[in-house]
């Protein structure tokens, strides 16, 4: 470990605007993917019970 | 004992199991991302000329090279439903590009954070960051044909044609720090020779790597499953699992 403290660790040296702005798109990108596929899922509804096993469209 | 090796290549079999998969491979990407990014940000030590700048570099590699795997990954199910006819294989090819595309975006993003610090520039036209632009211009433009085209089987032929002439850019890629004089540096890791890179720091990468791979395969997963409900949405078994008939 080589962070003194927590601001060390944000600080990153100096670099902070271009580590954390890599770190931060990445992290942004792949929760946008994933949140835009779930609610492609959502929209599809297959992920409720059979047909057969449903009463009515609940 | 019979096998049927062919078993998963139906869509209708396939769906169910993909379901069943994708959530482990979330769990695996999210517990190796914590692994990799705690190597790369609290045991790996500061770099010697370019200081805490380079921890980029456990996001920005295994980013590219997801880039590329995934784009002969896609060129090779597109080939796969050239070539036998099944659908499910240009699904898969669906599927894979927005992944494809979007790791691809990101080694850009973050080679260009990592170029400003350490080059003095954003941006410059190299042969390796040109050709992995063109590399981004290939997946969107995958996704865009195929978009464009509303039978989706002559949809994914055309897709698949196009996926297919665009593989020859990945070798270009990567031999392109060895064929050319480019800005960006030649390669750390070989086949033949050691790493020249401490190994601390290359575990991190691979872990990241790893991370990276699981989180594509959970995503393609869930994706492939939404597009094979759009396209067999007529069929019983989809209809059994209460899909609306849009």
């Amino acid at each position: 470990m080589h962070w003194n403290n927590f601001e060390e660790f944000l600080a990153m040296g100096g670099y902070a605007f271009f580590v954390w702005g890599a770190v931060g798109v990445t992290v942004l990108a792949m929760v946008i993917e994933i949140w835009a596929l779930q609610a492609r899922r959502h929209h599809l509804k297959f992920n409720q019970a059979p047909a057969s096993q449903r009463i009515g469209n609940v | 004992m019979q096998v049927n090796w062919f078993k998963y290549a139906a869509p209708a079999s396939f769906f169910p199991l993909a379901g069943k998969l994708y959530p482990w491979f979330y769990a695996l990407a999210a517990l190796l991302a914590l692994v990799g990014m705690y190597i790369g940000f609290f045991v790996a030590p500061t770099d010697f000329q370019q200081g805490e700048a380079y921890r980029i570099i456990f996001i920005h590699v295994p980013a590219a090279w997801m880039s590329m795997f995934l784009y002969l990954l896609m060129a090779l199910y597109a080939s796969l439903g050239l070539i036998f006819n099944t659908r499910l294989s240009s699904m898969m090819a669906r599927a894979i590009a927005p992944t494809g595309a979007l790791f691809t975006f990101l080694a850009l993003w973050t080679g260009s954070l990592w170029g400003r610090p350490m080059w003095g520039t954003y941006w410059v036209w190299d042969a390796r960051l040109t050709s992995e632009l063109i590399l981004l211009f290939l997946y969107i433009g995958f996704m865009a044909l195929q978009a464009a085209i509303e039978d989706p089987r002559r949809g994914d032929k055309a897709g698949g044609v196009l996926a297919l002439v665009g593989a020859v850019n990945v070798p270009i890629i990567y031999f392109s720090v060895k064929w050319w004089n480019t800005l960006h540096q030649g390669s750390s890791i070989n086949l033949t020779r050691a790493p020249s890179m401490a190994s601390i720091m290359l575990w991190g990468m691979l872990i990241m790597a790893l991370s990276f791979w699981m989180y594509s395969i959970a995503v393609i997963l869930s994706r492939v499953q939404c597009i094979i409900a759009e396209r067999e949405r007529r069929a019983a078994w989809l209809q059994e699992l209460g899909t609306p008939d849009q």
